[in-house]
């Protein structure tokens, strides 16, 4: 419990280091908000300098950084100039998205990446094993983008999904069931395409645990009991193997944040993709602030994730209770 | 096919893809920039080998479209007229090296022919040619990224891994909070140090620079960990206790042990930096028309009718795979010839 909580002091400071970071940086940039708001003919530059000083954003930086944080403290994420809402409402309303989306491909491409580093290892140099490793080649070469646009055309062609968005046009009017067999329609194509670029590097890593662990004595000694090979596998090797997988899925669920991003804006699906992308383009530092933290905070809340399920899993890891 | 002749292959591929795109202007048909108004979305023009009156031609030649079907917007070859192909024809100006301008190509129809090997975009402009120029900014991106990316972190952890104590806790903490960003976000975060549009070759090597120093993180902690163990090996010891400076020992008994899993690096990231150039232009935030990357002419593939109809657009996307594939084989083979773990 005490290394659980002195991890959690480390994230929290991992995100005020972000949070910091990510300010600095982007206050760093050329040009803001009132730059482009100047260019606009039909705004006085009275009007410019007057919402100036109404956001605060001629103060130095060190101290907008500390009425940014002391708002974050009181629950406010800000402002957002673009959007003319508040940002946290803003962002959580596209994260949501985003969360279901990632979950989702999280749980496709174990699925699909379990069975078949399995069925690598077990026929470790046979075709299935080789053909296995060429097609997971193939993948890992794919860059995101392409795969997400070939998925793209896959459903212009066949008609067989829609090709963006969250729900169709008259999802208000369906039954709850429908309603959700539409959500999983338009969910399939970015999960799909999220899944298929993480899932190769799953595989691999699936692969060389179970490769370690089916060549360990105690296997062979169970193996010579005459355990059936479900059993064999399910009860004496997977636990083994899961130690290293369990921390790779803490990595899995960050680096998925990363490639919805772009899935997202090809695929047009309403997350953050397209908001932090908007967001760059108008200078709405606010915005990509708080998307840029809540995607850290993902990647941590994965990572400790891992580590409590490691804590739970593997007693070696446990501290010795006197 | 046994070990050493795949790895012949594959060196050949590797060598040849980047000769081809230091060289775009020789081996392109014709520049970048060069449009041909008439032939929006032509298909890729087909070599015949066969002449009308059934006898074979070892020279291969193309013919042009018929003038009438063009003005209704569909491409029929007119069969009138051949075109043979001529190897070193003389076409279209481009600059080698600053200051040396050369007309040569190495494949060009007689004029006045028109060659498109992998068709036309919708100004008309030759689209095999855009790809090998736009191949020679995603690489440069690459290399020059992870260049900058294994030097500062290559520093960082030398020096880091060395000294020990506080340098490297407070390096180290550095380095998780750089990991704790997602490397997307990150970019966008330090992209919009630079503004909005870049016009020229030379500011976008400048963003590329700025994109490179994101990537320090992940070589300075690999680098780091190989140090602790190498500067407790004997000769280094050995070393020490007869006198030498820390900068002697660092250059000469640590940066050898670690130069293995550099070039390692080296073959892991170039592919992650195109991906990230590419990235960046296809979301418009990277390099502006004119000017090719295989991420603005993949972006060609958003517009709906570009997707479904034009399959010849998707010639970056194929190259891409393909200069992906020989990289991910020359960084698992490296790996295995220096046997350095990576991750």
């Amino acid at each position: 419990m005490r290394q659980l909580a002195w991890r959690l002091g480390q994230s929290i400071l991992l995100l005020v280091g972000v949070s910091l970071c990510s300010f600095v940086l982007l206050s760093a940039a050329p040009g803001n908000f009132f730059d482009e708001l100047k260019l606009n003919p039909q705004i006085s530059s009275a009007t410019v300098s007057a919402l100036q000083a109404q956001y605060g954003a001629n103060r130095p930086l060190p101290e907008r950084y500390a009425r940014w944080v002391a708002s974050i403290v009181r629950g406010d994420w800000g402002y957002s100039l673009s959007y003319h809402s508040p940002v946290g409402g803003l962002v959580w309303q596209r994260a949501r998205n985003t969360l279901l989306l990632t979950t989702f491909a999280v749980l496709l491409a174990w699925m699909v990446a379990l069975p078949w580093g399995i069925a690598e290892a077990l026929h470790k140099g046979g075709w299935i094993d080789r053909t296995g490793e060429v097609i997971l080649a193939l993948l890992l070469a794919m860059p995101d983008v392409l795969l997400a646009l070939l998925l793209l055309l896959l459903a212009a062609r066949t008609g067989w999904f829609p090709t963006g968005g969250m729900s169709s046009t008259d999802a208000a009017e369906l039954s709850a069931a429908a309603k959700a067999w539409d959500l999983a329609r338009h969910l399939f194509l970015p999960a799909t395409a999220l899944a298929l670029t993480t899932m190769p590097i799953l595989a691999r890593h699936v692969r060389s645990a179970m490769v370690g662990v089916l060549d360990a004595p105690f296997l062979t000694a169970a193996r010579g009991h005459g355990i059936p090979k479900f059993r064999l596998l399910s009860r004496y090797a997977l636990p083994v193997a899961l130690n290293s997988l369990i921390s790779l899925f803490g990595f899995s669920v960050g680096s998925l944040l990363s490639i919805s991003l772009l899935v997202e804006i090809i695929l047009s699906w309403p997350g953050l993709g397209p908001l932090v992308v908007e967001a760059v383009l108008a200078r709405d530092i606010y915005v990509v602030v708080a998307a840029t933290m809540f995607s850290a905070a993902c990647l941590i809340v994965g990572n400790l994730l891992a580590d409590v399920l490691l804590y739970c899993t593997d007693p070696r890891i446990r501290p010795v209770h006197s | 096919m046994n070990a050493r002749a795949s790895t012949k292959v594959f060196v050949t591929l590797f060598i040849a893809m980047h000769l081809i795109v230091i060289l775009p202007g020789f081996f392109s048909t014709q520049g970048y920039a060069e449009q041909s108004r008439d032939v929006p979305f032509a298909p890729p023009t087909r070599l015949h080998f066969v002449l009308a009156d059934g006898q074979f031609s070892l020279r291969p030649f193309v013919y042009g479209w018929d003038r009438a079907a063009l003005d209704t917007g569909t491409y029929e070859i007119d069969r009138s007229q051949i075109y043979p192909l001529r190897f070193f024809t003389t076409g279209s100006p481009y600059t080698v090296v600053k200051g040396w301008v050369a007309t040569t190509h190495l494949l060009g129809a007689e004029k006045p022919g028109r060659l498109f090997l992998f068709g036309t975009d919708d100004f008309g402009r030759d689209e095999f040619s855009r790809m090998l120029y736009g191949g020679r900014i995603s690489i440069l991106a690459g290399w020059i990224g992870a260049a900058i990316a294994l030097f500062t972190g290559g520093i960082v952890g030398l020096i880091s891994g060395y000294s020990g104590r506080w340098v490297d806790s407070v390096t180290m903490r550095l380095v998780e909070l750089f990991m704790a960003l997602p490397w997307l976000y990150l970019l966008f975060a330090v992209r919009a140090i630079l503004p909005l549009r870049i016009e020229t070759t030379d500011t976008f090597i400048l963003l590329i620079a700025v994109v490179g120093i994101i990537g320090w993180a992940r070589p300075a902690r690999l680098v780091r960990s190989m140090v602790l163990s190498a500067k407790e090996r004997n000769f280094v010891l050995a070393s020490r206790a007869m006198g030498a400076s820390h900068f002697h020992i660092l250059r000469k008994h640590i940066l050898p042990q670690v130069s293995g899993l550099l070039l390692t690096m080296a073959a892991y990231l170039i592919p992650q930096f195109i991906l990230a150039e590419v990235t960046l232009s296809f979301l418009g935030l990277g390099i502006g028309e004119p000017v090719p990357s295989w991420g603005t002419l993949l972006a060609e593939l958003q517009k709906y009718n570009v997707l479904v109809n034009y399959w010849w657009m998707y010639a970056p996307g194929v190259a891409l795979v393909a200069l992906f594939l020989i990289y991910h084989w020359a960084s698992t083979t490296i790996q295995q010839k220096v046997e350095v773990p990576i991750a």
